[in-house]
């Protein structure tokens, strides 16, 4: 049954993770994004970590990807060109990626984990609970929580200043568009 | 399920997100595919939380979740200033400091 559900969760996972990068419509890619978050939120749900598996949910399926739908549909579909600056890039990246994978799986299978057993320790029932991961957040990793929520504050104010309207903003973009143009023919 | 299951399924998931990186060219969905990978991560993270038996990684995968909200929103800030002075979406155009 766990292995069903493993096998399940993992193929929900890598379809959705493979379906982000293939397909073309940044849109569509979002949306695949949530499968991909959905499934690994049952593969942590087969983890013991109820409150890990309820976050991923409500953060990212429920805030983050809304945040990327809203600026997808505001940027629009981009397509992207065929035009290649690196030449075979298409080809060497999928290359590197799988020496990637060999790479980590060699490291992490050629160490001594097999001793860990099949099943790993008894846990207490309370084992990634609410309760559990509210005790230790307030308790033994207080410094940690309060420099996130400060890490959250800096990043809410920087997308403010980022992505705020300033004026001159319009005055200012045919020329920094020519800029651009100007500077990508120069090059390539 | 052994702790290697999943650790090679992170593993395939990491390198997933690494080839979108390289592969695409469009800032949003390398941000995506940023997510990917720290995603991957966040796995890895709850799978040794799990075979160890210690909450520990549980906490760390929470810290990894924030901060990857903070990527998200810098990042979008970033797309959407870029699509207000009509810079083309487009990583490879973006050759300002030469790089």
């Amino acid at each position: 049954m766990v292995q069903i559900a493993f096998f399940a969760g993992a193929l929900g996972a890598l379809g959705g993770a493979i379906a982000v990068i293939a397909l073309r419509n940044p849109f569509y890619s979002v949306l695949a994004l949530i499968v991909h978050l959905v499934s690994l939120a049952g593969l942590f749900l087969l983890l013991h970590a109820e409150f890990v598996a309820a976050a991923q949910i409500v953060v990212y399926a429920g805030a983050i990807v809304v945040l990327y739908v809203f600026v997808a549909a505001y940027v629009g579909g981009v397509e992207e060109p065929l035009w290649e600056p690196i030449p075979g890039q298409r080809v060497l990246a999928p290359l590197f990626a799988a020496g990637l994978f060999v790479v980590i799986s060699i490291a992490v299978l050629g160490t001594g984990l097999a001793a860990l057993g099949e099943r790993g320790p008894e846990i207490s029932p309370g084992f990634g609970s609410p309760e559990e991961i509210g005790v230790l957040l307030l308790e033994r990793f207080l410094l940690v929580f309060e420099v996130v929520s400060l890490l959250l504050l800096v990043a809410a104010v920087a997308a403010v200043v980022l992505a705020g309207r300033r004026r001159g903003d319009d005055e200012l973009a045919p020329a920094g568009a020519g800029r651009e143009a100007g500077d990508a023919g120069g090059v390539g | 399920m052994a702790v290697e299951w999943y650790l090679v399924l992170s593993a395939l998931l990491f390198a997933t997100g690494a080839a979108g990186l390289l592969i695409r060219r469009n800032p949003l969905v390398i941000l995506l595919c940023l997510e990917l990978m720290l995603n991957a991560g966040n796995l890895a993270l709850l799978a040794f939380a799990r075979s160890l038996g210690n909450a520990d990684g549980q906490i760390f995968a929470l810290v990894v979740m924030v901060v990857a909200a903070c990527e998200v929103v810098i990042g979008l800030g970033l797309i959407v200033a870029m699509y207000r002075r009509r810079i083309p979406l487009n990583v490879d155009d973006m050759r300002g400091l030469r790089g």
